[in-house]
């Protein structure tokens, strides 16, 4: 039976239309799981629209003056006001994390069972130290500055309403990829994708393939913080 | 129709086929990419029945589950009827009653009976079997949006029981009114809803994803994408649309849960009420109404294409004849599905948006009628000099082109703002909606259940039960809705919970008694079709192998009706379009998908 080989395809706009006037597969040579990431991504991405959308909505249609960002989210450190300190760091902080991902994806595709392992708790520690940042940026502008979602003193209201609910969303996002980061590192560790151990849950067998599954969410996830940072704090 | 095959050209492969003898190159198919599916095999009752990750056993928990919260959705109509028609004598519905009739009936059909049951309950029965595959690509994440999908109806039934009732919004939920006090259902009521409605679309989107991927990944050998029946395609960019109108319908109800719990104001304008400004202010309620019909439009279209594409396919079986223009189908399903993003705010003329909004979506809308209508053509094409058998699924089918012109033409005058504006919010625009998004899918709901009940059971349906449950749901129908047109004409707004000696009125009191008793006979016919269906269940009449004649693959697996891996052994190997009927020159009426042309020498039709 002559096999299945995805380097004699044609490529290019012919290999498109190849692929999709072909069986089997749309996507050739992509496992299931990571084709269903993209398309669940790309619905994700409609969700993060429709909120910032909404805010640019909110931000244009306000008759109270929009407060001034860097004003609002500055630290003082040392008795100087540095304006968006705490926010670069949780930026720097979050996309250093991405770089681990993306090692730890490397390593788990060569099978390097410990190096993988550790990044990917290197990426959740990169994670759970932003959800915690967060947390302390939450707790000052609650606490320190008073700031409410129905209320704030900077100006117009709806700005801490917007700022709390995309940051939360995006903050569940981080929090379950941590969660995950976490699991999977354990499974690495243990070994389960290299003795094929099946699942707790679904009882299937799974490999290395969902490292860079999870590690497509995490990109993803540091790539929307990229979108709520230039709205939120540069805006 | 020739499909020009790339590997026929290539020739460097060796053409064996699934058999591993000799085959001729014209039988030639691609090897296969990927190993066949690994399945979780179910050892006990509660993993084979309840918990299920079986698809096909999905798909009838959800059918089951969408229909029971349509019943549901059914009384609730009922009552209304009652009160419009008869308000002295039946005086059981309050004007908040009536409210929330009107807003659970309209959210229960719309999104828990139809979406649910044409893309959960049809797709995951139909999508594994026609595209020939063993199961959906992740069992387990189907099973979990099956429960996910129940605990957003449970939550939907629970606001009934909650103090103050479920909410009496308008199925549109519109904010401020939908959660200021004074609407009724406005404390937890309106809350339940959305909560409901966001583990719904959490629910969908687990098993839209799986749809999405097995159509896209997991077909058979020789399945090409337009080798799928119509039915597939429907389904399919069904799904695609729902998992790109969901998020604004889920970030809506976010917002305004938040507006609600805790006083944000997204949605909330400076508000007086009851001689005092409210904390609120500074949001748009505008705003909703854009989130809200970025989803509504497109739901219109998720539950509309899966009904084309299954009434497509019933037509050409039923009609012994493939269907016209089978390329042009497909586009024009994708382009509706692609159109259905850039119309929403036709249905708010009357918001006071910029009028040139309006121009914009009036010229969107229109242009939707040029597939819609390439559609039609081709369904009566199909039938013009086909061999017609009238069976029930074909009546019902007719009674769906019908009722969808009927609908589509009203959608001409309601997309034009100029009519629009006068008829907004009259029973014009009830009477269109439900002609073409209620009627015409359930139609097809109904012909499709009959056509495919033989599969799932192994048992027809009671053939005069279904003829008497087609002709009084049919006129029925129209029984109802052409009054209604003429009612929304004279000017009878909509959402009123009683005119009975209005002005609006005066020629309309016979008109409004006629379409209650009308509702209620339809109404009622509904349930000789559920005894229908649970009794035919184990009295049927047996129905043989493939008893239409129908050539895609969910009537040739092994065993009938298909069990657990769908396949047997050996998944299929696809040959051929699903329309292969009267083929000139075969000796056979019809060949199946999985023949391969030398089994069929004299066929002189191409084989696609």
């Amino acid at each position: 039976m002559s096999q299945f080989d995805i380097e004699k395809l044609p490529k290019g706009s012919k290999g498109f239309m190849y692929d999709w006037g072909s069986d089997q597969r749309a996507f050739k040579g992509v496992p299931w799981g990571k084709a269903m990431m993209w398309i669940f991504l790309l619905s994700d991405t409609f969700i993060f629209s429709c909120f910032l959308i909404s805010l640019m909505t909110a931000r244009a249609s306000t008759v109270v003056p929009w407060p001034y960002a860097s004003e609002v989210f500055g630290l003082t450190v040392f008795g100087t006001s540095v304006p968006l300190l705490l926010i670069a760091i949780m930026t720097f902080v979050l996309i250093t994390s991405s770089g681990t991902m993306a090692i730890a994806v490397k390593y788990g595709y060569e099978k390097n069972r410990k190096l993988c392992g550790w990044f990917l708790l290197a990426t959740a520690i990169g994670g759970l130290t932003f959800v915690g940042m967060q947390a302390f940026e939450w707790s000052k502008l609650i606490f320190h500055d008073g700031v409410r979602p129905w209320y704030n003193p900077f100006g117009a209201e709806q700005f801490g309403a917007f700022f709390f609910m995309v940051t939360g969303f995006h903050g569940t996002h981080v929090s379950i990829g941590v969660i995950f980061l976490f699991i999977f590192a354990r499974k690495v560790f243990r070994g389960d994708f290299d003795t094929g151990r099946k699942g707790y849950f679904t009882s299937m067998k799974s490999d290395y393939e969902a490292i860079e599954i999870l590690g497509l969410y995490w990109h993803f996830v540091d790539l929307v913080w990229v979108f709520i940072f230039a709205f939120f704090y540069l805006w | 129709m020739s499909d020009e095959y790339i590997d026929n050209k290539i020739e460097t492969k060796s053409a064996d086929s699934s058999s591993g003898g000799y085959a001729p190159p014209a039988d030639h198919i691609p090897a296969k990419e990927a190993p066949d599916q690994e399945l979780y095999h179910a050892k006990s009752f509660w993993t084979k029945w309840v918990f299920c990750q079986d698809a096909k056993v999905i798909g009838v928990q959800y059918a089951l589950t969408a229909t029971a919260i349509g019943m549901i959705g059914l009384i609730l109509s009922w009552g209304m009827r009652l009160q419009l028609g008869f308000p002295e004598t039946f005086s059981f519905l309050g004007p908040a009653t009536y409210y929330q009739s009107v807003t659970m009936h309209g959210m229960i059909m719309v999104i828990y009976l139809l979406t649910a049951l044409f893309l959960g309950g049809f797709g995951n029965y139909l999508i594994p079997l026609m595209v020939g595959a063993r199961d959906m690509v992740f069992p387990y994440v189907n099973m979990v949006s099956y429960w996910m999908f129940l605990v957003a109806v449970i939550v939907l039934i629970a606001s009934f029981f909650v103090p103050g009732g479920p909410t009496g919004a308008g199925w549109t939920l519109y904010p401020p009114q939908a959660i200021l006090p004074g609407t009724p259902g406005s404390e937890l009521g309106i809350v339940l809803m959305l909560v409901s409605l966001s583990l719904f679309v959490i629910g969908f989107t687990m098993g839209g994803l799986n749809y999405v991927i097995t159509v896209l990944q997991a077909r058979t050998r020789g399945m090409t994408l337009m080798r799928m029946p119509l039915t597939i395609w429907g389904i399919f960019t069904a799904t695609v649309l729902a998992l790109l109108a969901f998020p604004a319908l889920f970030v809506a109800c976010i917002m305004m849960t938040l507006d609600n719990l805790i006083g944000t104001s997204f949605f909330m304008p400076e508000i007086f009420t009851m001689g005092e400004k409210l904390e609120t202010g500074g949001g748009s309620p505008i705003l909703f109404q854009h989130l809200f019909w970025f989803f509504g439009h497109p739901e219109v279209y998720i539950v509309a294409l899966p009904a084309f594409g299954i009434v497509s396919d019933v037509i050409s079986v039923h009609a012994r004849k493939n269907i016209f223009g089978y390329r042009m189908m497909v586009w024009a399903i994708v382009i509706i599905g692609a159109l259905s993003f850039i119309v929403w705010a036709h249905h708010m003329y009357v918001s006071g948006m910029n009028p040139w909004f309006g121009f914009f979506f009036a010229t969107t809308t229109l242009i939707i009628a040029v597939p819609t209508a390439i559609k039609v053509y081709n369904w009566v094409l199909t039938l013009w000099r086909g061999n017609i058998h009238l069976t029930i699924p074909m009546l019902f089918s007719l009674g769906f082109i019908v009722t969808f012109v009927n609908g589509g033409i009203t959608g001409l005058f309601l997309g034009n703002v100029i009519i629009d504006v006068p008829l907004s919010d009259t029973y014009f625009v009830v009477a269109h909606f439900h002609m073409v998004m209620g009627i015409a899918p359930l139609m097809v709901v109904f012909a499709a259940i009959y056509h495919w009940y033989p599969l799932i059971t192994g048992r027809h349906l009671n053939q005069t039960l279904g003829k008497i449950h087609f002709w009084i749901t049919f006129i029925g129908a129209y029984a109802i809705y052409f009054p209604m047109h003429y009612l929304g004409f004279i000017g009878v707004p909509r959402r009123y919970f009683e005119m009975y000696d209005s002005p609006y009125m005066a020629s309309g009191v016979g008109l409004n008694q006629f379409i209650t008793v009308a509702a209620l006979i339809v109404g009622f016919t509904q349930f000789i079709f559920l005894y229908n269906i649970f009794t035919s269940w184990y009295k049927g009449e047996k129905s043989e192998r493939n008893p239409w004649k129908a050539n895609s693959l969910e009537w040739h697996t092994p065993d009938y009706p298909p069990t657990h891996g769908n396949f047997g052994k050996e998944l299929p190997v696809v040959h051929r379009w699903p329309y292969d009927f009267s083929v000139p020159g075969s000796d056979k009426e019809y060949i199946p998908q999985h023949v391969a042309p030398s089994e069929v020498p004299a066929a002189k039709v191409e084989k696609t």
